[in-house]
């Protein structure tokens, strides 16, 4: 289907693009990569009178140094970031998830912000700033504010975003020296939405894990840590036992929902092989084990 | 205001204009407006692919962007790969191991293909299967689209790929 007769709007500034949002409060939405709001237009399940194109705004994509952490714009496209050799570097649970979102010609366009403000559950941006601990840098024309990732997803494509307001950065604390991470998921297909994923990060010292830090997406109204899962791996280990346990513990935290594209309790069965997945792979690369 | 709004942008190399309304989807402009209706329309979601064009040198999903997002692109589309009556290197090959049947998903397939190759100068198989599945096709079962692809990647990057069947 073709969307709904609407207006688009196209600032060239943040400030604009604020006021414009203030302006025309519930009536309109921002336009990102388009790659989830034009299928809702396209099906008629959004129906704004007015798009905010966010894409003239050239000072909101962008993806800096800044010392402790790694500042990245709203709008900087899925595929500057899995091109990104500092994301690679210093984030790189954010690169290897970035690789499994949709496929190519679908990162050319969509972006890390418009998939944040989306919060669809099963999408993998989420669970990496809930593991990376990112906080969410979010402006309106009453001023700035600063949610931690864990303050931000409420509900299925609900977040504590107001209408007038705008995602504009997201900062990325860099991995600690002796962490390591992993990024997997299941998909019915490569580029699907993944049925379950987990976004590790944990930090060893002499081999023993002293951070973990274990989200999950795709089993449940929102991404989500699994704190039982991650305090049995920090208190146990990484061995075959641990890792059982912990996988466990991950399946009956969850609270997944059926779809057409897998039951409840499949997705639950897979967030535990997930788990025991995920922390293996972590450890791997760590070389704690081999 | 939801007036039509005039959109200058490079098609294929020639300066073209058209109005478009803010609704009209980038798809529908190429193919109602500029007339280019090599670009095909399968799914309207993002999900098939056959609608994939290159604008500002990376593959899009043209039925996920508005027309008037495209003021001042440079976009390529399917007509503007051949030379005349010589074929693009790429649509050879598709012709050689007969990656098309029906051709409804063939222009988003060889957009998709371009930028996939040009994406990556050390592709695997695995990576072109995956990449491909970027788009859907409901007749070749892809093994000819996976063959054509890797023979072009070979050839745009002057170094072989080892095939799964090299393996015996
Ligand atoms: C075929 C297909 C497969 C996909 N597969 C996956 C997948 O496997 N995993 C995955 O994670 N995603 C997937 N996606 C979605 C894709 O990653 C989207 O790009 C992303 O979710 C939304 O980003 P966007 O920039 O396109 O945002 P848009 O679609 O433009 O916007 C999404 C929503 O966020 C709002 N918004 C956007 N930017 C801001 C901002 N800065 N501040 C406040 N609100 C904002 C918009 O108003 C809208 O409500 C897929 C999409 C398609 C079409
Ligand atoms: S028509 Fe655009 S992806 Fe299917
Ligand atoms: S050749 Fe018919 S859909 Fe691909």
């Amino acid at each position: 289907m073709k969307p709904p007769l609407l207006d688009i709007l196209t600032p060239s500034s943040l400030a604009e693009a604020l006021s414009l949002l203030s302006e025309h409060g519930d009536e309109a939405r921002p336009l990102a990569g388009g790659q989830s709001l034009v299928p809702l237009l396209n099906f008629r399940m959004s129906r704004p009178a007015i798009l905010i194109d966010l894409n003239q705004i050239a000072d909101l994509a962008y993806i800096k140094d800044a010392g402790d952490y790694i500042a990245i714009g709203a709008m900087t496209r899925e595929r500057s970031i899995e091109d990104s050799d500092l994301v690679r570097k210093e984030a790189p649970l954010l690169q290897e998830a970035t690789t499994q979102i949709a496929h190519l010609p679908i990162r050319n366009r969509g972006t890390i912000g418009g998939s944040l403000a989306n919060a669809d559950p099963a999408a993998e941006y989420p669970a990496v700033v809930l593991a990376l601990e990112c906080e969410l840098v979010v402006q309106s024309v009453r001023g700035e504010r600063r949610i931690k990732a864990a303050a931000f997803f409420e509900d299925v494509l609900t977040t504590a975003l107001e209408p007038d307001e705008l995602l504009t950065e997201i900062i990325v604390p860099k991995a600690p020296s002796g962490s390591s991470s992993a990024f997997v998921e299941i998909a019915r297909r490569h580029g699907d939405f993944a049925l379950a994923g987990i976004a590790a990060q944990i930090t060893f010292a002499n081999s023993a894990p002293t951070d973990v830090r274990l989200a999950v997406c795709g089993a449940g109204t929102t991404a989500s840590r699994l704190t039982a899962a991650e305090e049995i791996i920090q208190r146990d280990g990484v061995g075959p036992e641990a890792i059982k346990a912990a996988s466990e513990a991950a399946a009956s935290a969850v609270d997944p929902m059926s779809d057409l594209h897998a039951s409840a309790d499949y997705r639950r069965r897979l967030t535990g092989v997930m788990i025991g997945q995920a922390v293996e792979k972590a450890a791997q690369r760590a070389g704690v084990i081999s | 205001m939801k007036a039509p709004r005039k959109v200058s942008l490079t098609v294929n190399g020639e300066a073209l204009s058209g109005e478009a309304s803010p609704r009209m989807l980038f798809a529908d402009f190429l193919r109602d407006v500029l007339g280019k209706t090599g670009t095909h329309v399968g799914c309207e979601h993002g999900v098939c692919g056959a609608c994939t064009v290159i604008v500002d040198d990376v593959a899009v999903r043209s039925c996920l962007m508005f027309a008037v997002q495209a003021e001042g692109a440079d976009v390529k589309t399917v007509e503007g790969l051949a030379d005349g009556e010589e074929l693009h290197p790429l649509q050879k090959l598709f012709s050689e191991h007969r990656a098309l049947q029906c051709g409804y998903c063939t222009p988003g397939m060889l957009m998709t293909a371009i930028d996939l190759v040009a994406s990556n100068n050390a592709l695997s198989e695995q990576d072109i299967k995956v990449g491909m599945s970027a788009a859907l096709c409901r007749c070749t079962g892809y093994d000819g689209i996976v063959k054509a692809v890797t023979a072009y990647a070979e050839q745009v990057h002057g170094k072989p790929i080892k095939r799964e069947s090299d393996n015996g």
